[in-house]
């Protein structure tokens, strides 16, 4: 899996991306009642009068989403406030009060960044705590609201946590901006804040785009670009709307601060509201929580509890291992750098062991395999006992069922023949081919060669591949000297 | 008779509750055409939840401090088996999948409800005269207005129709419809009663709170009412109510103040009537005879407070109505387009005072005037809470009139929207500060109608209250003989 090549700006003009992401919380219920919080259930059946807003109900905050939140927080080294929700006032058919409790000037999360793997740093504004609307399916020509025939609302998702990362325009390459979201969902899975998956929607991406000539250092007008549904979509859509608003520019024109949807089928982006007409939220403090105010004692404690993240396990996988940033970048997003580190600890050697499990472990659930297991399986590997076709077929079953690698070797019949076995075909072959093996003695390189190949390929034959090449090869060598 | 009379003879099986559930449902059925207190009368429900509690009486089982007591509940208070119109075209055909926790706490302590009763529309007014389903009438005289927004209530109190009722108070609507009516009315202190099941008008202001025909029914009431809710966030931990304990402590030794901005008569007050002025003053003299320290004092911010409550108030309701959109519950008027749809049924289910409010208040917030309008109400909140502070460290409860006249008659104040909110210009300082209230019976007026005086009080000191209420209450009695 190589990573989609940088699309090209023009020359003489600088990039400046700032990302919002919208992060659902892993909670086992909603963010104001107590219904169930899971991805994929039947439409509105995870519903009560809160979440679908009935008049009389009332919200009651999840502290487990707002510890979740803090978590995040913590980890992209924010600061961690005294913070308050409010209503941010809008009319949507799929938002159940027809306003987004949500947080405004007094987030949980403040002032923190994120390091990517190459150590540049995107600051972070926010990361806040909002509840999730509905969905909507707008049955009729478009899939579009105003010219539905008619349209259908699941408020499974509805009042669902979020979290919204906001970060700083501090982004200046396409690459950088899909960096800060694959980064950005290994801390997210690594504190278990969130599964973070794009396809599910628990992950989504809003971003902020505007150009300015090379070397300047001023903010001009950008445009927010919505609807991004995968990594790819993001570089197609920044690359898209940088060089629109560069043409604009070149032409003596400028863009108007506005958001954009970005369009998969025509891969462009088109214009939603324009600021003139955008929407004025009167928001205000919601009064029917309290604010939350997270004890000293809560915020050390979170710290204390943070496990290690993403940018240290790299580190400690890279320094146990020689691994490059590419392994262990896989490996750690993967959660298995651990598994990695225990089998070099028991004695396998680091190569083979980055090697198998980049290229053969890409699976969801491995936890049938042990390092101890994995370990003698990389050392049988390297002892050649193994080829790598065979540790790989071992590395399967293992997986798949569990165990020490013995037994499928032994299963398999990947056992290596033994020298007194070869020892006495090698006998019986040269008495069976005298000329062969005179050739073989007294031939000259080429003639040499071709002879060797003869008897390996017979003793192959005779042993079903279980033979070691290399042994072979020693004990033709040998058997020559002595005639 | 008496909610506690009731209770006692349903108790003790010399009455049984079905026979006082008959009798009230009957004087409804006789004079409720005149009055309209309910929007609804569910005596089906009443004579089977009545006709239960008999039945416990006569298994020896125990039942709950208010047995057999008859109840009107104000119809923006949801119940499970009964629709919750809120007097609005908007939700005259909804029904809650859920009771109120304050409907389910006066049910689980043996309290009748009879019905639904009227208001202004979505509890804005003070005057019950805007309701979709037509007003309702004060009892002394059907020609006045009950006062509202909880005019229904106070009105089944008044007629007889209910010994007990509850209602909300959002910047008087307990209070100013009791004091019109002659019977006690009291706002707890915000976060006593649970707010769960009560459909918000403006979520930081609104209580539920007791109506009773006097002091001691009202307080046990409260004491059935009152307590933390885990469902309501805004609820005080550990607030255990008291109040029926403290009704014969009397008043010796406690510091009254009569408050000067309210009560003075020197026009801070517009409109305020001579006639309630004086049984205020009297109301004064009654609790210093009693042997409590009077004086006189001033709280200063109270004279912005209407100002800031027709803010903070319109500002919450703005956005607490938006979720009447015709999409999932309630009217639905059809329409092309959704956002269309959702103009069309606003449109038609809302009447004119809503619609006025929803407004006024989106105005407030908007970008550019949020800090002209909303945030300047919020620190006229913050200042009268200061003001507050200081005057209770010196005085144990306030002395005001309740409204600033008796009942006025129907129709004179609906074309004038401001003169219908300087009603409540006595009662909103006890909303914008959270802080406990109740208006007491105290006499009448030149008109022969109910004046009500109001005794204030810090928060969660709502006992005190009703232990000074039922002292003005004796006196008053006591004059009337
Ligand atoms: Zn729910």
């Amino acid at each position: 899996m190589s990573p989609p090549t940088e699309p090209k700006l023009p020359a003489g003009w600088d990039l400046v991306v700032g990302l919002e992401v919208h992060v659902e919380l892993d909670t086992a219920t909603k963010l104001f009642c107590g219904c169930i919080n899971r991805f994929g259930a039947e439409p509105n059946t995870n519903v009560c009068p809160t979440c679908l807003g009935l008049p009389g109900s009332l919200p009651v905050i999840n502290e487990r989403a707002v510890e979740l939140a803090m978590i995040l927080g913590r980890a992209l080294g924010c600061q961690v406030n005294r913070s308050v929700m409010a209503r941010k006032n809008y009319f949507y058919p799929d938002m159940p009060k027809d306003f987004q409790t949500t947080q405004y000037d007094q987030p949980t999360n403040s002032d923190g960044q994120l390091v990517l793997p190459d150590g540049f740093v995107v600051g972070i504004e926010r990361a806040h705590i909002e509840e999730d609307t509905g969905k909507s399916v707008h049955v009729g020509r478009s899939g579009r609201i105003n010219q539905a025939v008619y349209s259908l609302i699941d408020y499974n998702r509805a009042g669902v946590p979020l979290v919204e990362i906001v970060s700083k325009p501090d982004i200046r390459t396409i690459d950088q901006a899909r960096n800060f979201v694959d980064e950005l969902r290994a801390i997210l899975v690594v504190t278990g804040v969130s599964d973070a998956r794009m396809e599910e929607g628990s992950l989504r991406i809003d971003a902020n785009v505007s150009v300015r000539p090379e070397g300047l250092a001023e903010l001009r007008t950008r445009c927010e670009i919505k609807n991004i549904n995968s990594l790819r979509s993001l570089g197609r859509a920044i690359a898209y709307e940088a060089n629109r608003q560069i043409d604009l520019y070149e032409d003596g024109s400028a863009p108007q601060q506005q958001t954009r949807h970005w369009d998969e089928n025509t891969s462009r982006t088109t214009p939603g509201r324009s600021k003139e007409d955008a929407d004025d939220y009167r928001y205000f403090q919601e009064p029917d929580l309290v604010p939350l105010v997270p004890s000293p004692a809560t915020i050390a404690a979170i710290d204390e509890t943070m496990p290690q993240l993403p940018v240290a396990r790299r580190a400690a996988l890279v320094a146990a291992t020689g691994a490059d940033s590419v392994a262990a970048r896989i490996l750690v997003e993967r959660a298995q750098d651990a598994l990695a580190l225990e089998a070099v600890a028991a004695g396998a050697e680091p190569n083979k062991v980055l090697k198998r499990l980049v290229n053969d472990l890409a699976v969801d659930d491995w936890s049938n395999l042990d390092a101890t297991a994995l370990a003698e399986l990389i050392k049988m590997e390297s002892a050649g006992a193994l080829s790598a076709s065979q540790a790989k077929q071992v590395l399967a079953d293992l997986v798949e069922s569990g165990g020490t690698p013995q037994t499928y070797v032994k299963r398999r019949g990947f056992e290596v023949v033994d020298t007194s076995e070869l020892k006495s075909l090698l006998e019986q072959l040269v008495g069976d081919n005298p000329s062969e093996w005179k050739r073989f003695c007294a031939g000259d390189q080429v003639e040499r060669k071709k002879m060797q190949g003869f008897f390996t390929g017979q003793i192959m034959k005779a042993t079903r591949g279980k033979a070691d090449g290399k042994m072979v090869a020693e004990l033709l060598n040998n058997a020559a000297l002595v005639g | 008779m008496t909610a506690a009379d009731i209770a006692a003879a349903v108790r003790s099986g010399e009455r049984s509750a079905l026979e006082v559930v008959n009798e009230h449902l009957g004087m409804i059925e006789a004079q409720d055409l005149k009055v309209h207190a309910f929007n609804l009368v569910n005596a089906e429900n009443a004579r089977a939840e009545a006709a239960q509690i008999d039945a416990r009486v006569a298994a020896g089982e125990p039942v709950g401090p208010l047995a057999g007591v008859p109840l009107a509940t104000k119809d923006n208070l949801c119940t499970k088996d009964l629709p919750t119109t809120c007097s609005s075209k908007m939700l005259e055909n909804y029904h809650p999948p859920y009771d109120a926790t304050v409907v389910s706490l006066l049910r689980a302590a043996g309290a009748v409800s009879l019905g639904k009763t009227n208001l202004d529309e979505f509890a804005m007014g003070s005057s019950t005269e805007h309701s979709a389903f037509g007003p309702t009438r004060n009892p002394h005289d059907l020609s006045r207005v009950p006062g509202g927004s909880s005019g229904g209530s106070a009105a089944s109190v008044a007629a007889g129709f209910t010994p007990i009722a509850v209602g909300s108070d959002t910047g008087g609507s307990i209070r100013q419809p009791a004091a019109f009516c002659g019977v006690v009315g009291m706002k707890p202190t915000y976060g006593a009663v649970s707010r769960y099941g009560l459909i918000a008008f403006a979520s930081s202001l609104d209580q539920v709170g007791p109506l009773a025909s006097n002091v001691a029914d009202a307080a046990a009431v409260f004491d059935v009412i009152a307590g933390h809710d885990r469902r309501d966030t805004t609820s005080i931990q550990g607030f255990i109510p008291a109040a029926q304990a403290a009704l014969n402590l009397g008043v010796d030794g406690l510091r009254v103040g009569v408050l000067q901005e309210l009560s003075g008569g020197g026009g801070s007050v517009p409109g305020l009537a001579v006639d309630v002025l004086a049984r205020t003053r009297e109301a004064a003299e009654v609790l210093a005879a009693a042997g409590a320290r009077v004086e006189e004092v001033s709280v200063p911010s109270c004279t912005l407070g209407l100002s800031a409550y027709y803010i903070v108030a319109p500002a919450e309701a703005s956005s607490n109505l938006a979720r009447y959109d015709g999409v999932r519950y309630g009217a639905r008027v059809d329409a092309p387009t959704a956002s269309e749809m959702t103009t069309a049924t606003r449109t038609a289910g809302f009447g004119a005072e809503v619609k006025r409010r929803i407004m006024l208040g989106t105005y407030a917030l908007s970008a550019g005037y949020y800090e002209a309008f909303y945030g300047k109400a919020l620190k006229v909140r913050t200042m009268m809470l200061n003001d507050f502070a200081r005057v209770y460290k010196d005085f144990d409860v306030l002395l005001t009139p309740t409204a600033p006249t008796t009942a006025f008659e129907l129709g004179t104040r609906m074309t004038d929207p401001l003169t219908m909110y300087v009603n409540d210009v006595c009662t909103i300082p006890s909303n914008l500060t959270g802080h406990p209230a109740i208006s007491v019976p105290f006499g009448l007026g030149d008109d022969n109608l109910p004046v009500g005086v109001q005794v204030l009080a810090p928060a969660t000191h709502d006992t005190q209250t009703f232990r000074v209420a039922a002292v003005l209450e004796a006196a008053a009695q006591e004059a009337r003989l």
